[in-house]
């Protein structure tokens, strides 16, 4: 991360996370000591909508409040989006994406348009079922967004995150090792990006 | 201490509600304010704070148990936005005319219609004539320091005048930024203990609120609003200094960015102000003297303040972020030009609509309009003196 900080766009399909994984994102961020923003972007509020949220992450105080047009990262939490959204639309070409899906990264390049830049794959369903044992790909996906957008050491990353998860799943213990193994198997998996 | 947290705009000031700790809270919820009083019934439910919760049935209700908790001597408050704030019209009126140092914090949206979620002023804008002051906001910050500075304002004996704390629906409401906070006891001690002259709970001193007045007496109660609204401006500014001597941020009627020696100042309300900054930095490196000029406080109105702060600029672009459909400019505008026009200040102005039902306003939006006012001051090219910006289809309007 440079100081002209890095802008990420999350694709999703209302309610599957997306949103509160660009809102973690900018939490878990915030630990750095970076300046974050996590915002969504609202069209009509339905199950299965297409949905858009943003984060941007700078050492720089963040005044900008639109949305990202141009960003360094793209996160497809949805697979079947790439048929109806232009889902690299403006992302810099130095930049990367990353699509749930079980298929590799040479199988989904043609469906991008042409995109040029670094292309990643995650079966975020696999590695949910496995470590958690129901599909929420929101918790791989965000381990994957913190990996390829190097927005902080992967290491300080599980750590914040399992402090954060027992906060947040204070009356569910249960899921806080699903979510926490669903995080490092997608880590390990991703490998060096 | 401040403390560092991140929080969205709504939990900001769902955090300061907490920390000032109203007497009475009525609410009604509505998108995208409803976390606010959702959050605060939490820290009731936690212990956290003792405000009286009161779920009501609808916006005039909420409006009208604000009054009367606030009529009884409880210092009280309420949350919405858009529709709501339009269903609550008339009592918004009783508020400021009988006098009620209530707050009330506004999540800006659109009005209808078409019907739309998102964020721009006319809610805010649509009440601009009720009496109520009414301060905007940037960002999550502003928003939570307006927020403690609200009742200080609204209390004081020069003021008796309900305050409307306003920040950007989704935009700020739901974005997760950057956040000092500050400790529960100097907000507490900033705020104080509220200890009303007169109210309804008093036996010792009986008093009737809001009883019909004959023509011989309703023109100088009217007067009497207008003085206080006046006397309103000395008290923000000598409690946003205030403020500002204690936690160390903050503007008092409005924030001058790069303007001292600007040729093209850019004059804007609430998140867009943030984005036009980094177009101004942009474009002082291109060398174009670039300044945005953020109002604050939009009820009592600056104008005098607004013109002499323009006076040495060649052009200014007057950002409003609502429609008045009187063809030929937002509210922000006519009162800016009038403002101009009494103080003489003969400078060239265009007056933009941007941003309506949650249209996006960038960098590049900002270069836009800078470009286009420096091109009429510099080689007087003529454009319409009321255009909207980031239209889909700009047909008819060039």
């Amino acid at each position: 991360m440079d100081n002209k900080g890095i802008e990420i766009r999350w694709h999703g399909r209302g309610g599957q996370g997306a949103k509160s994984a660009a809102l973690l994102l900018a939490d878990v961020a915030f630990k750095t000591g970076a300046y974050v923003q996590g915002f969504p972007e609202y069209g009509p509020e339905r199950m299965g909508a297409p949905i858009t949220a943003y984060n941007r992450i700078s050492n720089k105080e963040i005044r900008v409040h639109s949305n990202i047009y141009t960003p360094d990262l793209v996160i497809v939490v949805d697979e079947t989006l790439l048929a109806a959204v232009d889902v690299t639309k403006g992302l810099k070409k130095e930049g990367a994406i990353v699509v749930n899906t079980d298929k590799s990264a040479d199988e989904i390049k043609p469906l991008l348009n042409g995109y040029e830049g670094r292309v990643y794959t995650v079966d975020a369903r696999r590695i949910s079922m496995e470590a958690l044992g129901k599909y929420f790909p929101n918790s791989p996906m965000l381990a994957a967004a913190v990996a390829v957008g190097k927005v902080m050491d992967t290491k300080q990353f599980l750590d914040e995150m399992k402090a954060s998860y027992a906060h947040k799943f204070a009356k569910k213990p249960e899921v806080i090792d699903g979510n926490m193994k669903a995080l490092s198997l997608t880590l390990e998996e991703l490998g060096e990006v | 201490m401040s403390k560092k947290d991140r929080m969205s705009g709504n939990e900001a000031v769902a955090f300061a509600i907490k920390q000032v700790n109203p007497d009475v809270m009525p609410a009604f919820p509505i998108t995208p304010s409803t976390e606010i009083p959702q959050m605060v019934s939490t820290y009731i439910a936690n212990g956290e704070c003792d405000t009286e919760f009161i779920p009501v049935e609808s916006e005039h209700s909420s409006m009208s148990a604000t009054i009367g908790a606030q009529a009884a001597g409880a210092r009280s408050l309420t949350a919405t936005s858009s529709c709501g704030l339009a269903l609550m019209w008339e009592e918004l009126l009783i508020a400021a005319s009988n006098r009620m140092p209530c707050v009330l914090a506004l999540v800006n949206r659109t009005l209808s219609g078409p019907i739309n979620i998102n964020c721009d002023h006319s809610d805010g804008m649509g009440a601009r004539d009720t009496g109520w002051i009414q301060i905007y906001a940037e960002n999550n910050q502003e928003a939570y320091d307006n927020f403690i500075q609200a009742y200080p304002i609204a209390e004081d004996k020069r003021v008796h005048l309900p305050v409307m704390i306003c920040q950007d629906g989704f935009i700020t409401s739901h974005a997760v930024e950057n956040i000092l906070l500050e400790e529960d006891k100097d907000v507490k001690e900033f705020v104080g203990e509220y200890t009303p002259e007169e109210f309804l709970l008093n036996p010792g001193k009986p008093m009737a609120v809001g009883p019909y007045s004959v023509s011989n007496y309703a023109m100088e109660a009217r007067y009497n609003q207008e003085m206080a609204m006046e006397n309103s401006k000395e008290v923000i500014i000598e409690v946003a200094r205030k403020f500002k001597e204690k936690f160390g941020r903050g503007f008092e009627l409005f924030e001058e960015y790069r303007t001292e020696d600007a040729d093209y100042i850019m004059l804007i309300m609430g998140s867009a102000a943030g984005t036009a900054k980094q177009a101004v930095d942009d474009l002082r490196e291109k060398g174009i003297k670039a300044g945005v000029l953020k109002l604050r406080v939009f009820r009592p109105f600056p104008a005098d303040e607004i013109a002499m702060a323009l006076k040495n600029c060649k052009a200014v672009a007057i950002m409003d972020r609502t429609e008045s459909y009187n063809g030929h400019g937002g509210p922000l505008a006519s009162e800016v030009l009038a403002g101009l026009y009494r103080n003489k200040v003969m400078i060239e102005t265009v007056a933009y609509t941007y941003g309506l039902a949650g249209r996006d306003f960038t960098v590049e939006t900002a270069y836009e309009i800078f470009d286009e006012i420096k091109d009429v001051a510099e080689n007087g090219k003529k454009v319409k003196q009321h255009r909207y910006i980031g239209l889909r289809s700009l047909e008819g309007d060039k």
